[in-house]
């Protein structure tokens, strides 16, 4: 290094650390992320759950939906060495079922995730960029969706649209529709607070178009808080199927949903408690294990919403 | 150094004003403010225009105008002959070219997800008949060595660099397109003094060595003096005198610029007891609504019934060398006053 040219100045780091790399934001977050207790426990939980749902029978000795492995004779037994789980009205192994339903839960959450985060991402940069008249439209557009209430909404587009080809596309499509306005109204709100920056104006001064300003400039330095709900949403979209299906407008049997199995055993419940406690207690574990996710990535993110 | 070169940059007449609305879904206007009402100057090859004023008096908008940042509500900006108020497109973007900007605040005017590597390569990506692709990388080096950057830190980020550094960033950045005009909007005033001076220094080195025509938008009047060729007084979106920086710094003939001199800090306390200080009475008015004829009889211990009526114009004065806008201009040394 030449004694004429100037040197980096030691970086500023917002936790002081002994030894610690110069940060930006996302590695600031990083750091913040790996010594999260939270954070390490939610995603090894999600972590779990994501291969259950992808590798169902490497936990499960038996195929939950091979119904010969059900026995009417052992309907509502109690917990044993083979069923650990007991077994629900018809006789089916809970465990195996509970393991199965797993799948339904992670796909909902995540293509529902997917699905809300692009298309409101998307639509959100638009009305917040170019403002105006396309921001009016998107909008409105958005509070209309907003204002449906969300089970009465989800059960309306369920009945009509579910009711020929029920399962996991309708489920998804009706809590999709619902909830892209919350990722629009976000974006939106971050690209307008960093479109009127001074690097952006920079930008335009150069002569950069619109497209250049929006995916190089304005995406990297608004995309924080959507991936904060992102987060978020996981749960709360797991939680979402579950009602719906336990409601009987989601997921519909011979399929097998944590909501289904719920609403299936609640009758007989105090007769035989286990074929609704377990897939319950997942469903719980797996909506906590991603609204940790969310709880810390929001902290490391974007400290302000703490 | 002010041989005059030829002239580069022409600006004639230029209006901003931002209208005031009223109402929600019917927008009605009902009135605007004048940001910029009538400027006019040229700006000749290698030369450097201070223009100061108290904030308000429009002239980050001026800077904005010329970038074509915002559009004018009437008159023009030539740059090298070519109007950049009209012009659209890739016409737009040629010009661009032409004139470039460095911004006022370091820490907000870099992106702070690309590495100055990036930043400093953006014009490149943008204007790519400037540069081959290959050749990028190396202009980039060579650009922050002339700004006095070690070129091994083009992947660094720049939140891992010091205010003054993060600003030689900047200006690297408008030098990457060999512009002929440099628009600097108070480019030191978020800096320490110590640093102010060496980004001065480097300045003034640059236009040495390429022959830059600064536009160098200040409120303190030394840094201006030090780096202007000529300096032009703002007040309430008017150019009210404008003229060497000789001319306005020992000889100033409008009675805003006097006020605005006698109030620069002197270093020395004897000399602080004797010298004239020129108290201005209220605040500017509103650029909503000026006052008629004269834009600073409303503070002004020689207005009188004329200039109310009757709107002075920037014209050279008797008594006076340079162009005025007072009735009463006269030429009175404020600084070095005594007694």
């Amino acid at each position: 290094m030449s004694n004429s040219t100037i040197t980096a100045s030691p970086p500023k780091h917002a936790k002081s650390g002994k030894g610690k790399k110069p940060a930006s934001l996302w590695s600031d977050a990083w750091y913040d992320l790996r010594h999260s207790k939270v954070f390490l426990f939610g995603a090894a939980l999600a972590l779990l759950l994501v291969i259950v749902a992808a590798f169902p029978s490497l936990f499960s000795p038996l195929d939950a939906f091979d119904k010969s492995t059900c026995d009417l004779a052992r309907a509502r037994d109690g917990l044993d060495a083979t069923h650990w789980f007991g077994s629900d009205n018809l006789g089916c192994d809970t465990y195996s079922r509970v393991i199965y339903g797993a799948r339904v839960s992670i796909i909902v959450g995540i293509v529902a995730t997917l699905v809300t985060s692009l298309v409101g991402g998307f639509l959100g940069l638009l009305a917040g960029f170019y403002g105006r008249w396309t921001d009016v439209l998107l909008s409105r557009v958005a509070e209309i969706f907003f204002a449906i209430p969300s089970i009465l909404g989800a059960l309306l587009i369920l009945a009509v649209v579910g009711r020929d080809n029920a399962g996991i596309g309708s489920v998804v499509l009706a809590l999709s529709v619902l909830a892209w306005p919350l990722v629009l109204r976000i974006m939106r709100a971050a690209v307008i607070t960093t479109k009127s920056q001074d690097f952006v104006l920079a930008a335009r001064a150069l002569g950069a178009g619109p497209i250049r300003i929006m995916i190089r400039h304005i995406l990297p330095n608004a995309l924080a808080p959507v991936i904060v709900v992102t987060t978020m949403n996981l749960g709360v979209f797991i939680a979402a199927e579950a009602g719906l299906s336990f409601l009987g407008v989601g997921i519909q049997s011979p399929d097998i949903s944590w909501g289904l199995m719920i609403a299936d055993a609640r009758n007989r419940f105090l007769e035989a408690p286990a074929p609704l406690l377990f897939p319950a207690l997942f469903l719980s574990i797996t909506v906590l294990a991603f609204v940790m996710l969310g709880d810390a990535v929001r902290d490391a993110l974007d400290p302000k919403l703490r | 150094m002010a041989s005059k070169g030829e002239l580069i940059l022409e600006v004639r007449d230029l209006v901003k004003h931002f209208p005031l609305t009223q109402g929600i879904v019917v927008k009605r206007q009902i009135g605007s403010i004048k940001a910029v009402d009538g400027v006019s100057f040229d700006l000749h090859r290698g030369e450097t225009l201070g223009i100061v004023g108290e904030s308000g008096c429009g002239k980050s908008t001026l800077a904005k105008l010329l970038m074509a940042l915002e559009t004018p509500t009437s008159g023009s900006v030539r740059v090298a002959g070519k109007d950049l108020a009209t012009a659209k497109g890739a016409d737009l973007k040629r010009i661009r070219r032409n004139i470039q900007m460095v911004m006022q605040d370091p820490y907000t005017s870099l992106n702070p997800r690309m590495t100055v590597g990036d930043i400093v390569g953006e014009p490149f990506e943008i204007h790519a008949e400037v540069a081959p692709k290959g050749d990028r990388r190396k202009k980039v080096q060579d650009l922050l060595e002339v700004v006095g950057l070690n070129p091994d830190h083009i992947n660094r980020y720049p939140h891992q660099f010091s205010g003054g550094q993060r600003q030689r960033i900047g200006i690297a950045r408008g030098l990457a397109l060999q512009p002929e005009i440099i628009v600097c909007d108070e480019p030191v005033s978020a800096l320490d003094v110590s640093i102010q001076a060496q980004v001065i220094n480097l300045l003034e080195r640059l236009q040495d060595e390429f022959g830059l025509a600064y536009i160098f938008i200040a409120h303190d009047l030394s840094v201006v003096r030090h780096i202007s060729d000529r300096v032009a007084v703002m007040y309430l979106g008017k150019v009210v005198e404008i003229g060497k920086d000789t001319e306005i710094y020992d000889r100033p003939s409008h009675p805003y610029t006097q006020a605005l001199l006698s109030a620069v800090p002197v270093p020395d306390p004897e000399g602080r007891e004797s010298r004239e200080r020129i108290i201005l009475q209220g605040d500017p008015p509103s650029p909503a609504n000026p006052p008629s004829g004269c834009r600073f009889r409303t503070r002004c211990w020689k207005a009188q019934e004329i200039c109310a009526q009757e709107e002075p114009l920037l014209q050279i004065r008797p008594g006076v060398g340079h162009p005025s806008a007072c009735h009463f201009a006269e030429a009175h040394d404020v600084v070095h006053a005594t007694g």
